[in-house]
């Protein structure tokens, strides 16, 4: 059992999503940065789909009533252990009793903590994910009480499991797409800005999508409402771009320029406010 | 069969079907007929199948995929799907409250139109709306088949909150919010059914290629199939209709 003292600016109980369920226009949700979540619960030797915590920007205060391990990756938001620095990316044994609390943020946007078995919160529709409306609960709140799988002592675990981690992951601008449906509508004009530009994240970024700041001369039509799936680059007739993210809705109607790699989501959801990114195009 | 499709890749694991750009009901005949398809054959590595107007977008479970066998595979299907198919479909019995504490737009349509409001009533109720497909919220039905005089562009500021059950009108679509939501379309009405729910297996009633009708009920009559929808007692009337 987890004790919530104080809850972050957004943190979330994320799996790797809902499967199945966009055709009843249910976002599939997930954690943001899959790579980072995917190596907490690796590391900690969790089966890949068990739920983690997502915690954006700022972390939560947390009491562990439990003897378990956690482990901590994505962004470096100064976690520490009863005030002792705990290392990113690395397995970290916790006694019941223990406080882990986080501090400034070092680099990144989005931290993830694994416990050992992961967290047991209400599975609906087949996932943990937290979604406004989907679940009873979207965020993490102060005083909720965090239920872990196996809430016993761990046994054999990989006490020095840790790995260096990835700076070009945090510092790249890069983010690799492919073309998107209506990729081909766009003039030579609009190519050339688009690739050579750098783009600003703007004060819109959410789990549902990462709005640009940078606005050019957009002449598209807007298409017939149409499919989207996290990682679309929408033209918006104002000449913004959209990035939609995991909590994207199901369909939309603007079209459709590129469509993200999914490494690139992953790089994407590290970034916030006023940080600069550049689109390369890869086939 | 007889429309000219275009393959697409879309990312790294999904594909994406576009049929002519237009809504019409033998593209979404076609669609259905072609995702039965794909479901009869179970390939395992489909992890999602969403529909659209005139799109299917199929993604697999795993990255790296070879398109172009992927998309040979699907185009054999298409080719191999039997136009005489019967669509299971059904015709959904949908009650509307177009009370003016529900239909809070209705009079502004009416003076906009020149229409009297029960005569917008009549004309939104007479009418059979096919489901095109479920999107923007979860079990928000796309609906084909609202009768062109009530055509009613969206409002220009959209309102912050629009109740759940809402009914409304949007340039040429009509449909129901599912939950509260904000929302920019003209609202004429409530239903008081649950068009979305957690609980089940499939969360939706309808689905695509299925038929809706509204019918006027006064507000007791609302507040009754509330209780009963509250109770989760509330059986929706329907009809199996032949493909």
């Amino acid at each position: 059992m987890v004790e919530v003292l104080k809850a972050g600016f957004y943190d979330s109980i994320q799996d790797l999503g809902r499967l199945g369920y966009q055709q009843y226009g249910v976002p599939t949700s997930g954690v943001m940065d899959m790579f980072s979540a995917l190596k907490a619960n690796n590391l900690l030797g969790n089966d890949s789909k068990v739920a983690v915590m997502e915690m954006t920007m700022t972390g939560p205060i947390l009491k562990f009533h439990c003897n378990t391990a956690i482990c901590i990756t994505g962004a470096d938001l100064s976690p520490s252990l009863n005030g002792n620095p705990v290392k990113i990316n690395a397995v970290q044994k916790v006694d019941k009793g223990d406080t882990l609390s986080f501090g400034k943020l070092n680099h990144g946007f989005r931290s993830y903590l694994s416990v050992l078995g992961g967290f047991n919160a209400e599975s609906v529709l087949q996932s943990k994910s937290m979604y406004q409306g989907i679940t009873k609960q979207f965020k993490i709140d102060k005083n909720d009480v965090l239920d872990i799988v196996s809430d016993s002592s761990p046994g054999f675990i990989k006490k020095h499991a840790s790995i260096k981690w990835d700076d070009t992951f945090f510092k790249t601008k890069m983010i690799n797409v492919y073309k998107g449906p209506e990729f081909d509508h766009l003039s030579k004009i609009q190519l050339e800005q688009l690739f050579s530009s750098d783009f600003t994240i703007s004060k819109n970024n959410n789990r549902m999508a990462y709005q640009l700041e940078e606005k050019f001369e957009n002449k598209l039509e807007p298409i017939l409402t149409s499919l989207v799936i996290p990682g679309t680059v929408q033209l918006t007739p104002a000449g913004n771009l959209i990035v939609l993210m995991r909590d994207c809705q199901t369909t939309g109607g603007y079209p459709r320029i590129f469509q993200l790699e999914e490494k690139a989501m992953d790089i994407l959801a590290q970034k916030y406010i006023g940080q600069k990114i550049k689109f390369q195009l890869i086939t | 069969m007889a429309f000219n499709l275009h393959y697409k890749r879309f990312g790294e694991r999904s594909i994406l079907i576009e049929w002519p750009a237009m809504i019409d009901e033998n593209i979404l005949r076609d669609i259905i007929r072609f995702k039965d398809q794909i479901f009869k054959n179970n390939i395992k590595e489909i992890v999602e199948l969403k529909s659209a107007y005139n799109s299917l977008l199929i993604i697999y479970d795993s990255i790296c995929r070879n398109f172009e066998k992927d998309a040979e595979l699907l185009k054999k299907l298409y080719e191999s799907a039997d136009l005489q198919h019967d669509i299971v479909s059904k015709l959904w019995k949908i009650p509307v409250c177009y009370d003016p504490i529900f239909g809070i737009d209705l009079q502004a349509i009416s003076k906009e139109k020149g229409i009297s409001i029960n005569e917008i009533i009549n004309r939104h109720s007479q009418a059979i709306y096919t489901v095109y497909f479920i999107g923007f919220l979860p079990g928000f039905l796309y609906l084909g088949g609202l009768n062109k005089s009530l055509f009613v562009p969206r409002k220009a500021t959209p309102r912050l909150k629009v109740e759940r059950g809402s009914v409304a009108i949007g340039e040429n679509q009509t449909g129901i919010y599912p939950k509260e939501s904000p929302g920019g379309w003209n609202i004429i009405g409530n239903s008081p059914i649950s068009f979305f729910d957690v609980t089940k297996e499939i969360p939706c009633f309808s689905q695509p290629g299925d038929q809706i009708v509204f019918y006027p009920i006064s507000l007791r009559e609302y507040e009754n199939i509330k209780t009963l929808v509250d109770e989760g007692v509330y059986q929706m009337e329907s009809e199996v209709l032949d493909g």
